[in-house]
C-alpha cells in the first residue's frame, strides 16, 4: 500500500486554511447518529472527546486509570509553546514552525508542523477561556519564559505544573460533556483490540479492569490518544501504567508504525539509586539555565563534591560546547553525560551520575542581591544566604522534590543527575488528517509519529496534544465521517466483534495458563535493560542485532515461564501488566529493527557508526530523509514503507552547538 | 433551589448551626454581663434590679422564645449532623491520626455540647424554671430574689463543682465554636482568619472564666455568712 | 546521607472485592533500602508474594511523582503517611527504621467503596466535577487570551486552589468523611477568575448538592483535611465555598 500523507496543495501557510474551508461537514442531526470511540483521556484524548461531544457526536471515552484526570499529561512540568509574540521578541508562526522542524533534526513533515504552529495561539486562548490559571505579570497579562532550542520567550506556564493545569482544563470540559450526556466515560477500562469491518475501524474490545469482563463497543471511528511507549525501557519518566497496548494492537491490525526508534532521552533526571527503582523523576529543563554540570577530572574519584577543588572539576559541556554550554539541546546533553560516565568519571554510589551544581549561581545571585541592597562589603555567608533565597524562589519546588527523593539537600550538595527515557517521537503513522492507514482509525498526541521528527523541543508535547484534540480532529474527522452518515450503528453481535473478542479472550487465557515461575515485573526489567543498553542513547549495528535476538529469546521465555497469580474475572493488576509487557516485547524488537535500519544519527537516535571525529551526531539526508513506516506481517516480520520527506520551505542543515 | 433546599444541604444545615451558635454567643455575653453584677459590693442590689428588669420586660420574654428556638435548632441540627457524619465511614480505621492533624475539642463538639446540655438542664432547674413557672402559673408571683437563690444554691459544693465542669465544657466548645461559625459564614479569609482564631480563643477563655467565678464567689460568700 | 537496610512488619488491609469483608494480614519484608520509595517497598513485597505463589496486594498508583493523585494509602493513621505535603509515592523509606511495624489501610469512606485491598473507587469526585466544576465554553469560541487581564494575586490564588490532585486524602483524613476541601478547591479555582464568574452561583449550589448525593459527610471545620492535603490546599477555600454558597442562597437563580 502506498503511503499518502494527504498534505493539501498550495503554499505552506495556506494549506490548513484551505483545508478547513473546503473539507466536508456533517450536519448536526447526522452528528447525533455518529458514534466515536476515544481511547485515552490525556491532553489529546480529553480535548478531542470534549470537543467532539460539544459538536454533537455520540462519544465514548476510555481510560485505564480510575479517573480521566490521572492521565500522564498531568506530569508535564515546564510549559506549552505558542506563537503569540506577546513579548514582542520577534516570534511568529513561521519561527515556531522553523524551530520545531530544526529541533526535530529535519525528520518531520512541513505541512503538519506548520499547522501545529498556526493553531498554537488558539490553544492558549481556549485554555484561558476554560479557566487555566497560567502565570501572569503584575499588569494582569500572561507571562512567558524561554525553553531549550529557541531564541524567543514563547512558553506559557503555570508554575512547574503546566501539564496538570492544562489537563484539568480539558478534563473539566470532558466532565461537562459527560454531564450533558454527549460523552459516556468508561474508567478503569483498557482497550485490547481494534475491531475492523470491511477494512474500516468500527469498534474496540475493552476489558473492564475491575470485573475482568470483556466488552464490545461500536464506533463509526476510533481515536487512539494513548500516549507514548517510553516504558519499553522499564525505567522512564513515564507513569507506571503508561503503555503501548492500544497502538500495538492497532499496529497488528494493519496500522503502520512510524519511526519507532525515535526516543527522547532527557538529560536531567534523578539517577537510579538501586535495583528496586521503579521509575525515574524528571528535574525540569529550566534548571540548566543556572546549574553547571560537571564531573571530577580524576577517574573513580571518591571524594565528596565540595572536597574537590575547582581546578579538579571538568565542566564538560562548557568545555565541549563553548557556544551553548550547559544549554545544549537534550539529546546532546544526554550523550555527553553518558560519555563521561562510561569513561569512568561518574559520581555517586552507582557512578552513573553527574553533578548539577548551583554553587556559582547562588554566589552570582547573592552578589547581585547584596549590591541591590547596598551591602557591597557583605561577607561570604551573607552573600550565600541571599543567593540561596533567590535560587529558592526560582526553583524551590524542584529542590524540595529532589530532597524528598534523595534525602540530600541540593543547596549544600550538588544535585546528581543522569539522562532518562522521557518521550517517544515515534508512533502510529498518520496522514495530515491524523488518520492511520486503516480508514476510521486515528491517532492523536504522543501516540502518533507526526510532528516532532527525531527530537522534540521542550514545551511542545502539550502543544501538540491539545492542537490535535481541540483544533485538528474536529475538522478532519468530519471530513471523513461525511461519507459515513448512512452507516447505521453495527450491532456488536456482528461476527467481526465476536471474532475479535475471542482473540482477546484466547490471549488472556493463554497468559493465565502459563503458570510459570518468573514475575511479569522481572521480565519487564530484563526487557528494559536490553533496550537501554543496546537501543538507548548510543546504538550500533552489533548491539542492535544482539538486542533483537535477546528480545526474541526473552519473549519465548516469557510465554513459557511467566507467573500471573489471581483470576481473569477480577481486579488483577498482574494480568493487566502482563498484557502490556507482552506487547512491549514485540514493540521493542521493532524499535531495534528500525534503529538498525537507520544508519545515520539524527535527533535522539545516535548511531555510533555515524558520528564526526569529535563524536558529534552525523545525519545522512541523502539516504534517510524519510519516515520509516513499518507494517506488521507476522511475528518478528515487519515490512518497511518509506514516506519521503519533502522540504519546500526549510533547507536542512547540520546542527552545531560548538 | 428554593429556600428549603438551600437549608437542607450539608452547608445549609451548617449555616443553621453556625447562625444559632452565634446567637447563643451573643446571649452568653448578655447573660454574663447581667450576672457579673453579683460582684457589685451592694449585697446584690444591682444584680437583683437587673434580673427583675430582664424578668419583667415583655420584649426580653419574646426574645427568650427566640433563644429557646435557637437552642433547640442548634442542638437538634448538630446532633443530627453528628449522627449522620458518624455514619459516613461504616468501617473505621484501625489506626487513627488522633491529635496529630486536628484538635480533640474540634472532633468532640457533639460530646461537649451534650455535656453543656446536661448542665443546662440542671441550671434551668435551679434558676429559670421555678422563677418563670411562677410568673405564668402563680397569680401571687413576684420576681424571685435571684441573688439569694444563688447564695442558697451554691452553698452546696457539689453544685459548684458541676457548674465548674459545665464552664470547662463551654470553654472547649467555644474554643472551636466561635471561629468555626465565622468559617461557616465564610469570614475566615486570609486577612481575618488569624484574628478570628485569636478572638475566638480569648472569648472561649474569658466568658467561661467569668461564669465560673460566680458560683465560686457565691459559694465563698455563703460559707462566710454561715460562719 | 547514610543509607541503611531494614526489616519491617507490614499489616495490610486485604479485601477481595467490595462485597466481601476484609481483614488485616501481616507480612514481613527484609532488606528494604532506606533509598526506596514507600511504593517501591510495596513492589518488593508484591514480588515476594508472586514468588510464593500468592496474590499480590492491589494498590492504586501511576505517575509516582506526586501529581496524578492516584496513590492512596492510609499509613499508620495518616493519609499518605507522616511527611508534610507529600503523596504516598513520594514518601521514602528513610522515614522508618529496622524493626518498625507499619499499618496500611485503604481510604475509608462510604463514598469511596473498596474495589480491592487498598484500591478504592473515587468516581464520586468525577461526578461532583461533572455537576458544575467547569466553565461552559465550547472549543473555538475563545477571544484572545490577553483580552482579559487578571489580577496576578487572584490568578496565583486560583492556581493554588487548582493544584488539587483529587487524591481524596481530605476525605480520608476527615472524621466526617467530608469532601468539602476538594469541592471548595474547585469552586475557588473558578470563582477567583473572571471567566468563572457567570456560572459561580449555579456552580456552588450544584456541586454542593452533588457532594451530598454522593454521601460525603458535612464539614464541621475540624481542619484535618488541610493538615493532610499533599498539595497544601487551604481551609480558606472552604470559607470561600461557604461565601459562594451563601451568595447563591440569597440571590440564587431558578436553576442555581
Amino acid at each position: 500500500m502506498a503511503l499518502n500523507s494527504k498534505i493539501p496543495a498550495g503554499p505552506l501557510d495556506k494549506k490548513w486554511e484551505t483545508y478547513k474551508s473546503t473539507c466536508k461537514l456533517v450536519n448536526p442531526a447526522n452528528k447525533r447518529q455518529l458514534e466515536i470511540i476515544v481511547v485515552g483521556t490525556g491532553l489529546a484524548g480529553a480535548s478531542a472527546a470534549a470537543s467532539l461531544g460539544e459538536m454533537g457526536y455520540k462519544v465514548k471515552a476510555f481510560c485505564f486509570q480510575d479517573s480521566p484526570r490521572r492521565a500522564h499529561s498531568i506530569a508535564a512540568q515546564g510549559g506549552i509553546n505558542a506563537a503569540k509574540n506577546y513579548q514582542n521578541d520577534g516570534d511568529s508562526t513561521y519561527r515556531l514552525f522553523y524551530d520545531t522542524i530544526k529541533g526535530g533534526d529535519y525528520r518531520a513533515r512541513e505541512g503538519n508542523v506548520h499547522r501545529l504552529a498556526e493553531v498554537s495561539a488558539n490553544i492558549i486562548d481556549q485554555c484561558v477561556a476554560q479557566g487555566v490559571p497560567f502565570a501572569r505579570e503584575y499588569g494582569g497579562l500572561l507571562s512567558n519564559r524561554s525553553f531549550g532550542g529557541t531564541q524567543v520567550q514563547r512558553t506559557f506556564y503555570a508554575a512547574g505544573q503546566t501539564g496538570q493545569q492544562l489537563l484539568i482544563g480539558a478534563y473539566q470540559g470532558l466532565e461537562r460533556q459527560i454531564s450533558l450526556g454527549t460523552v459516556t466515560m468508561y474508567n478503569r477500562h483498557e482497550m485490547l483490540e481494534v475491531v475492523k469491518i470491511d477494512g474500516k475501524a468500527r469498534g474496540i474490545i475493552a476489558r473492564d479492569l475491575v470485573t475482568g469482563e470483556l466488552e464490545r463497543h461500536f464506533g463509526h471511528a476510533v481515536l487512539l490518544c494513548t500516549g507514548g511507549y517510553g516504558n519499553v525501557f522499564y525505567l522512564s519518566t513515564n507513569a507506571m501504567g503508561s503503555n503501548a497496548t492500544a497502538v500495538w494492537k492497532a499496529h497488528k491490525q494493519g496500522a503502520y508504525f512510524g519511526n519507532p526508534c525515535f526516543t527522547q532521552i532527557h538529560p536531567t533526571c534523578i539517577p537510579v539509586s538501586g535495583d528496586h527503582q521503579s521509575k525515574l523523576t524528571l528535574m525540569s529543563e529550566s534548571l540548566r539555565n543556572d546549574g553547571r554540570i560537571w564531573v571530577p577530572k580524576k577517574q573513580a574519584d571518591t571524594r565528596k563534591a565540595f572536597d574537590i577543588p575547582e581546578e579538579e572539576r571538568d565542566y564538560y559541556l562548557e568545555r565541549r560546547y563553548p557556544a551553548f554550554g550547559n544549554l545544549v539541546p537534550r539529546d546532546v546533553a544526554s550523550r555527553a553525560a553518558k560519555e563521561r560516565c562510561d569513561a569512568g568519571y561518574g559520581v555517586g554510589s552507582s557512578k552513573m551520575a553527574v553533578y548539577l551544581d548551583f554553587a556559582s549561581a547562588i554566589e552570582r545571585y547573592g552578589k547581585v542581591e547584596a549590591h541591590k541592597q547596598g551591602k557591597s562589603n557583605a561577607d561570604k555567608a551573607t552573600i550565600y544566604a541571599m543567593g540561596k533565597d533567590v535560587v529558592k524562589e526560582k526553583y524551590g519546588n524542584l529542590f524540595e522534590m529532589y530532597e524528598k527523593i534523595t534525602g540530600e539537600n541540593p543547596y549544600e550538595i550538588p544535585m546528581r543527575i543522569y539522562p532518562a527515557v522521557h518521550y517517544t517521537m515515534g508512533g502510529l503513522w498518520v496522514d495530515y488528517e491524523l488518520m492511520t492507514n486503516i480508514p476510521g482509525l486515528y491517532a492523536l498526541g504522543e501516540a502518533n509519529f507526526s510532528d516532532h521528527g527525531a527530537n522534540r523541543l521542550g514545551a511542545s508535547a502539550l502543544m501538540q496534544g491539545l492542537a490535535d484534540g481541540y483544533f485538528v480532529i474536529p475538522y478532519t474527522l468530519g471530513n471523513n465521517l461525511a461519507d459515513d452518515i448512512r452507516t447505521k450503528s453495527i450491532p456488536t453481535d456482528h461476527p467481526a466483534f465476536v471474532a475479535a473478542e475471542k482473540e482477546v479472550s484466547d490471549r488472556i487465557n493463554k497468559l493465565m495458563s502459563i503458570k510459570g515461575k518468573e514475575s511479569v515485573e522481572s521480565f519487564h526489567k530484563r526487557l528494559g535493560k536490553i533496550m537501554w543498553d543496546k537501543c538507548g542513547m548510543g546504538r550500533n549495528a552489533k548491539g542492535l542485532k544482539e538486542a533483537i535476538e535477546e528480545i526474541k529469546a526473552l519473549r519465548k521465555e516469557f510465554w513459557s515461564n511467566v507467573r500471573i497469580p489471581g483470576e481473569i474475572k477480577e481486579f488483577n493488576t498482574e494480568l493487566d501488566k502482563a498484557g502490556r509487557v507482552a506487547d512491549f516485547m514485540e514493540l521493542g524488537e521493532l524499535m531495534c529493527m528500525d534503529a538498525l535500519n537507520r544508519q545515520e544519527s539524527c535527533g535522539g537516535h545516535f548511531r555510533e557508526e555515524s558520528q564526526t571525529e569529535e563524536g558529534e551526531a552525523l545525519r545522512d539526508d541523502e539516504k534517510y530523509m524519510y519516515v520509516s513506516a513499518w507494517e506488521f506481517k507476522g511475528e518478528s516480520q515487519f515490512e518497511m514503507h518509506k514516506e519521503d520527506l519533502v522540504y519546500d520551505v526549510v533547507h536542512p542543515s547540520a546542527r552545531s552547538y560548538k | 433551589m428554593n429556600w428549603k433546599d438551600y437549608f437542607s444541604t450539608s452547608i445549609g444545615k451548617k449555616i443553621l448551626v453556625g447562625a444559632t451558635g452565634l446567637f447563643l454567643i451573643i446571649f452568653l455575653v448578655v447573660h454574663c454581663y447581667v450576672n457579673a453584677m453579683v460582684f457589685w459590693p451592694d449585697n446584690g442590689k444591682h444584680f437583683t434590679d437587673a434580673a427583675a428588669f430582664m424578668g419583667g420586660n415583655a420584649a426580653i420574654r419574646i426574645v427568650e422564645i427566640g433563644l429557646f428556638a435557637a437552642f433547640f435548632i442548634h442542638i437538634i441540627q448538630s446532633l443530627m449532623l453528628a449522627s449522620q457524619n458518624a455514619k459516613r465511614r461504616s468501617e473505621g480505621y484501625a489506626v487513627k491520626a488522633g491529635n496529630k492533624t486536628s484538635k480533640w475539642y474540634s472532633r468532640s463538639m457533639g460530646l461537649l455540647g451534650t455535656l453543656i446540655l446536661l448542665f443546662l438542664i440542671l441550671h434551668l432547674y435551679h434558676f429559670w424554671g421555678p422563677n418563670r413557672y411562677g410568673q405564668f402559673f402563680d397569680p401571687t408571683w413576684k420576681e424571685d430574689n435571684l441573688y439569694n437563690n444563688m447564695l442558697f444554691t451554691f452553698k452546696e459544693l457539689w453544685v459548684v463543682i458541676v457548674y465548674l465542669l459545665g464552664c470547662v465544657s463551654l470553654c472547649w466548645h467555644l474554643m472551636h465554636g466561635v471561629a468555626s461559625s465565622m468559617q461557616t459564614f465564610g469570614l475566615a479569609t486570609h486577612r481575618y482568619k488569624g484574628m478570628i482564631k485569636s478572638v475566638g480563643m480569648i472569648f472561649a477563655i474569658l466568658i467561661p472564666l467569668m461564669f465560673a467565678s460566680m458560683p465560686v464567689y457565691m459559694h465563698c460568700l455563703s460559707t462566710c455568712m454561715a460562719h | 546521607m547514610e543509607h541503611y537496610n531494614m526489616n519491617l512488619t507490614l499489616k495490610v488491609w486485604k479485601q477481595k472485592n467490595c462485597k466481601e469483608k476484609g481483614k488485616f494480614e501481616t507480612f514481613q519484608v527484609s532488606n528494604i533500602s532506606s533509598e526506596m520509595s514507600f511504593l517501591e517497598m510495596f513492589d518488593i513485597l508484591n514480588e515476594q508474594l508472586v514468588a510464593e505463589g500468592k496474590e499480590p496486594i492491589a494498590f492504586d498508583h501511576d505517575c509516582r511523582e506526586g501529581i496524578c493523585g492516584m496513590c492512596s494509602m492510609y499509613i499508620n493513621g495518616r493519609p499518605h503517611g507522616p511527611w508534610h505535603q507529600t503523596t504516598t509515592c513520594q514518601l521514602h523509606m528513610r522515614e522508618y527504621k529496622d524493626g518498625d511495624t507499619i499499618v496500611v489501610e485503604p481510604w475509608r469512606a462510604n463514598s469511596f467503596p473498596v474495589i480491592k485491598d487498598l484500591v478504592v473507587d473515587r468516581t464520586a469526585f468525577d461526578r461532583i466535577i461533572a455537576a458544575g466544576g467547569y466553565i461552559s465554553v465550547n472549543t473555538g469560541n475563545a477571544q484572545d487570551a490577553n483580552c482579559l487581564p487578571i489580577d496576578k494575586q487572584k490568578a496565583d490564588e486560583s492556581f493554588a486552589a487548582a493544584s488539587c490532585i483529587g487524591c481524596g486524602a481530605c476525605v480520608a483524613a476527615c472524621p466526617n468523611a467530608s469532601a468539602m476541601l476538594f469541592v471548595s478547591a474547585k469552586v475557588s479555582h473558578l470563582a477567583l477568575l473572571p471567566q468563572g464568574d457567570p456560572e459561580r452561583k449555579m456552580r456552588a449550589s450544584n456541586m454542593v448538592k452533588q457532594m451530598d448525593i454522593e454521601g460525603f459527610g458535612s464539614c464541621t471545620n475540624i481542619g484535618a483535611c488541610e493538615a493532610e492535603c499533599p498539595k497544601g490546599i487551604s481551609l480558606e477555600n472552604i470559607a470561600r465555598l461557604n461565601r459562594e454558597y451563601i451568595g447563591a442562597m440569597f440571590s440564587g437563580s431558578k436553576e442555581g
